[in-house]
């Protein structure tokens, strides 16, 4: 029974329709995106120079531990939850995801879970001040009052998160299209795929763990107090268990999409298929094996460091093997560079910088001098920023004339690019400088050797986030008005997606398709 | 599109040399510093060792990697009027390329392991110290010797506020420094008393957590005399920026001198708890102890942080003399005021109490003697 | 009745919603303890173990001489003073040996005491058998009190020949308000 959406606040509160989820977890994603940016450039605003000019170096606490948060839980995850609300039922030709109903409960608790973490801000001891990676006894024994609030919005995310997954999972095993075996499936269904498996194992983990927090602060338990047996350390195995996994929870969506782009673009068929999904089944497994490289300095016996950094070392392969099919894809293709295609190559080359600090870091002694420096910092915004963001953006180019029939400004989406990839580029790689040079992590004043990089940084941060503000004129333009779109968009793309109209219409596939 | 390839390399190529440059492999401290500095310990030698070879890996992977990526960006693209090929798969290139990455991996696990097997051994250390972190100063306390103090930032807040032009050791120097003799191996048991700490100097090549609770190990050996900073590397609270380390390495014979020179003066130390001291003494005295210690939390006013930070204008500062003592000797419990009993004299707790009450307009007119908190640590 | 509904979409989600849960339980309820036994079995973070019987009497290893160090660590905010009578002492493995910390309550109130023990190099742990200590429980001192509180310690035979110096620190922790009105607890099976 198909009719067209129903009108006012109403539609929005009690749509199940994956389109319709699907545009408001990206525009929350993006709105949490501007928030956590604002975060970051206060951050880079007190470190412009050496001295205390603008915040308490409490407040500057709250907001480097915000800024993870809002970014890591609020503006990527949620982003490629978004694009595969969009995009998956289309690619495997089914009409919605397999929940719709808990699909919308998915999305509508995060709003109110963020509200709840923002508000920390203004209440009396501040906000969560203990970092992203919020280590005991800081964030339980020290932390101000707002941790309890910080713990309950990490549990309704967590909540969030393993629903989207559950869904996501059986769209993918039960709702393909006849003659759509696995493999045949577009690679970011593939990504996605392992990625929910990821979420339902580590996000319970977590939940697990500021539940185990919960307790210590509240109900007088000692998991991580030594003074009552407890250990501390105990809080970073279990966080990284999760943490790690985290990581490639926010890096396979990105491959995926990514595998999309370039193929189209270079007018070749995606190179060892194949040896894709190998690669990233791969990875998947070996990120629950790797995660006390994160604890390098904590005292752990040499044979587990030893055995963490061999695990580390061994998860650079398959992720190598897949920057090379990348590069096969367009080696003797006939390729043009439009706005999807420039975020996509620059993905290739700066994650794959970034990839080149994480291999640095994967040596346990060298790590001795890197650890919580700014060299780790300027690892994992280049694996994050040109990674997991610039495939976000490579994303919502490439599919923003399906969802609103109207070609983006060609001109303005390259001005974006350029912009947003010598911003981060001036913000991120003076700090590979600044941490090896002994910068340590968190801190709101330095000595004056570290002055000049800092500086720099501070400057690209601010042209970063100028970049952003024109890509939210650029979406909504597009969304508005601009040239018609057809409805394969590009030069014989592949995928289901592009056999519908643009725009997509709000029903797609309500009768299967047939794949050959 | 070519030229802004070629350029992008070049710049990442040029920043590559700067790094291996000598003038970049300069002394530790100096401003545009690319690198790590090398050190002066054979751990901190070898880690840097190590840090250049696999960063010249890197580099040529990446050199290969992209440069295939530009050349492919030239030569196949479509305003060329190339026809796309459509090969998609081939066994032989996706077994070469897992094999080769995984063979240079090992060859890099060999020195790697090599060092760490060797950064672990503490054994046969001549001298040991037990460093202790806390919110947000360093205790340093020989094993041996009998000597054990504080080492606080001393960078003055003048200075951080930009009320003064910075020094040259900006948030890098401290009031009493961890004096080492060279070529002795040092074995450092790094705990902490209340969050997590890190202890980490660069030229010594060490990092080590410090956990409440627990006792980590860490050795080194310095091979030249000289002064080497380094900072907290685990956050740690409001702070975590605000405690840095101050390693100075002497000759042994300077170190002897320095140990005897420090036990004497903390002799002399403890002899003053019997003395008597004037009013104007003691108001001094707090006011520095009171800058070095207190001021963070409870800021130079005495104003504090409502809500975090009591005020000590007026509260506590004006009631009876005796609880005004035990909470600055003892703490108070549930709270962030640490007990600064261990941690001060009992001229400067004495000092810090008299400054306190009779500071920002307090003006109780009243002090406390050193033998006052001396009789009220023992319980009287 | 059947586990699983028909719907395939049904038990399929089910299947990892239940899958979710087992992980929370796994994260909340095996990881801790399972992290305690291997530290412990292994003496990895410093852990020496709880009361140690001695089980076999073998003669004392006199040709080696190994050298134990005391450290003692006040927890932030706690009060009392507290270090070891000696800094340093040798010993013979197999040899029973009595050290005592020496501790004050300073303060005007009755409190209550948790000394945690950490030993390193982490390889001796699991060698260094305490069969008395004062952190097997916690330590009562009313105002103004002091104690010297022992513990009897064997240095094991067996100890890797390399080692040859044991050092143990006590940190102490204010446990007052977690003790105060209820029962205290062993603490024989967490250090």
């Amino acid at each position: 029974m198909a009719h067209g959406p129903a009108k006012g606040f109403s539609r929005w509160l009690f749509t199940t329709n994956h389109k319709d989820i699907g545009s408001m977890y990206l525009w929350f994603s993006f709105a949490m995106f501007i928030i956590g940016g604002m975060f970051a450039l206060v951050v880079r605003a007190e470190l412009f120079e050496p001295g205390m000019q603008i915040v308490d170096p409490n407040f500057f606490n709250q907001m480097t531990t915000l800024h993870g948060l809002i970014m890591v839980f609020g503006a990527v995850m949620p982003a490629f939850v978004g694009l595969a609300n969009w995009m998956i039922p289309m690619m495997i030709g089914a009409p919605d995801m397999a929940l719709p109903r808990m699909n919308n409960w998915s999305f509508w608790i995060l709003p109110f879970a963020f509200f709840m973490l923002l508000s920390t801000l203004f209440m009396e001891g501040g906000g969560p001040n203990f970092g992203w990676t919020f280590y005991a006894p800081l964030s339980t024994t020290y932390a101000p009052p707002s941790v309890t609030f910080f713990i309950f919005s990490i549990h309704i995310m967590g909540v969030s998160s393993i629903m989207g997954a559950i869904n996501i999972i059986a769209t993918v095993l039960n709702m393909r299209a006849p003659g759509m075996t696995l493999m045949k499936m577009p690679m970011f269904v593939w990504t996605w795929l392992i990625t929910a498996y990821l979420l339902i194992l580590v996000m319970p983990v977590l939940a697990g763990v500021v539940t185990m927090m919960l307790m210590d602060i509240h109900f007088g338990t000692s998991f991580f107090d030594a003074a009552g047996g407890g250990d501390p350390v105990l809080f970073q195995h279990v966080f990284w268990f999760f943490g790690h996994p985290e990581v490639y929870i926010m890096i396979l969506p990105a491959f995926g999409i990514v595998s999309a782009i370039i193929p189209t673009f270079a007018r070749k068929p995606l190179f060892g298929y194949a040896s894709m999904v190998y690669a990233t089944a791969a990875i998947g497994l070996l990120s629950f094996i790797v995660w006390a490289h994160h604890m390098f300095t904590v005292g752990m016996p040499v044979a587990g460091e030893l055995f963490f950094m061999y695990a580390t070392m061994l998860i650079a392969v398959p992720t190598g093997v897949k920057v090379f099919n990348w590069v096969a894809t367009m080696f003797k293709g006939a390729m043009t560079f439009e706005t999807p295609m420039l975020f996509s190559i620059a993905f290739v080359i700066l994650f794959t910088i970034g990839g080149m600090s994480g291999l640095m870091l994967a040596i346990a002694p060298a790590d001795f001098q890197y650890h919580d420096t700014y060299f780790v910092v300027a690892h994992f915004h280049y694996v994050l920023v040109p990674g997991a963001i610039f495939s976000i953006t490579a994303g919502v180019y490439y599919w923003l004339p399906k969802w609103t029939g109207h070609m983006y400004n060609e001109v303005l989406g390259k001005t974006h690019f350029w912009l947003a990839f010598v911003g981060l580029n001036v913000t991120f790689f003076p700090m590979h400088f600044s941490g090896l040079a002994g910068m340590p992590r968190r801190i709101p004043d330095y000595h004056m050797m570290f002055a000049d990089w800092n500086m720099i940084s501070s400057v690209g941060a601010l042209l970063f986030g100028g970049a952003q503000i024109l890509f939210l004129y650029i979406v909504i333009a597009t969304v508005v008005r601009g040239k018609k779109a057809t409805m394969e968009v590009w030069e014989n793309p592949e995928g289901l997606e592009w056999t519908v109209p643009s725009p997509a219409p709000y029903h797609t596939f309500i009768t299967p398709p047939d794949v050959k | 599109m070519l030229n802004k390839a070629r350029g992008l390399m070049a710049w990442l190529l040029g920043c590559a040399l700067l790094m291996g440059s000598p003038a970049t492999l300069a002394e530790y401290g100096k401003r545009w510093a690319f690198n790590m500095t090398s050190g002066v310990t054979p751990s901190s030698r070898e880690i840097y060792s190590l840090h250049m070879q696999m960063f010249w890996w890197c580099v040529a992977v990446s050199v290969i990697v992209f440069g295939i990526m530009f050349v492919s960006m030239y030569l196949h693209r479509k305003s060329r009027g190339v026809k796309p090929a459509n090969f998609h798969e081939s066994t032989v290139l996706e077994v070469f390329w897992t094999a080769i990455p995984l063979i240079i991996l090992t060859a890099m696990c060999v020195p790697a392991t090599k060092s760490l097997i060797a950064l672990y051994d503490t054994s046969e250390a001549k001298l040991d110290v037990v460093i202790t972190g806390y919110q947000w100063r360093w205790k340093y306390d020989y094993l041996n010797e009998d000597l054990s103090f504080f080492s606080n930032l001393s960078t003055p807040r003048e200075q951080i506020e930009g009320l003064a032009p910075k020094g040259p050791h900006y948030l890098l120097e401290v009031d009493e420094p961890l004096v080492v003799p060279i070529n002795t191996k040092v074995r450092f048991l790094i705990t902490a008393a209340d969050v997590i700490h890190a202890w980490w100097v660069p030229a010594l090549g060490i990092k080590k957590d410090a956990i409440p609770g627990f006792i980590n190990e860490s050795w080194a050996v310095i091979e030249e005399p000289g002064i080497y900073r380094g900072q907290c590397a685990e956050l740690c609270g409001r702070d975590h920026g605000f405690m840095p380390i101050v390693v100075e390495a002497k000759t042994q014979e300077d170190y002897q001198a320095w140990l005897t020179e420090k036990q004497a003066a903390a002799e002399a130390l403890a002899a003053l708890t019997e003395k008597t001291f004037t009013f104007d003494e003691l108001y001094e005295r707090g006011q520095q102890v009171y800058g070095q210690w207190c001021v963070a939390c409870h800021q130079a006013g005495g104003e504090g942080m409502p809500g975090i930070f009591p005020a000590l204008k007026g509260g506590m500062s004006v009631g009876p003399i005796a609880d005004h003592i035990d909470i600055v000797v003892n703490g108070s419990r549930g709270t962030a005021m640490q007990a600064f009993g261990s941690q001060l004299s009992e001229v400067d707790l004495a000092a810090v109490v008299t400054y306190e009450r009779n500071a920002w307009g307090n003006n109780m007119g009243d002090m406390a003697q050193p033998i006052d908190i001396y009789n009220h640590k023992q319980g009287n | 009745m059947k586990l699983w509904p028909a719907n395939a979409t049904a038990a399929l989600s089910i299947k990892l919603g239940a899958t979710g849960v087992l992980m929370f339980v796994f994260a909340v309820w095996v990881l801790p303890p399972i992290y305690d036994v291997f530290c412990q079995v292994t003496g990895l973070n410093g852990k020496t173990g709880g009361r140690y019987e001695a089980v076999d009497m073998r003669e004392v290893d006199t040709s080696r001489s190994i050298t134990v160090q005391f450290i003692a660590v006040n927890n932030e905010e706690m009060p009392w003073q507290f270090k070891p009578s000696v800094r340093s002492i040798k010993v013979h493995p197999g040899e029973q040996t009595r050290v005592d910390y020496l501790a004050v309550n300073p303060t005007n109130r009755d409190m209550i005491a948790q000394a945690i023990p950490s030993v390193v190099p982490f390889k001796a742990s699991t060698y260094f058998h305490k069969t008395e200590c004062f952190c097997f429980e916690q330590q009562p001192l009313q105002a103004g009190e002091s104690a010297e509180m022992p513990m009897l310690f064997i240095v094991d035979q067996d100890l890797p020949p390399e080692v040859h110096t044991i050092t143990l620190s006590y940190t102490l922790f204010d446990v007052t308000d977690r003790f105060g009105e209820q029962e205290q607890v062993s603490m024989t099976g967490n250090l």
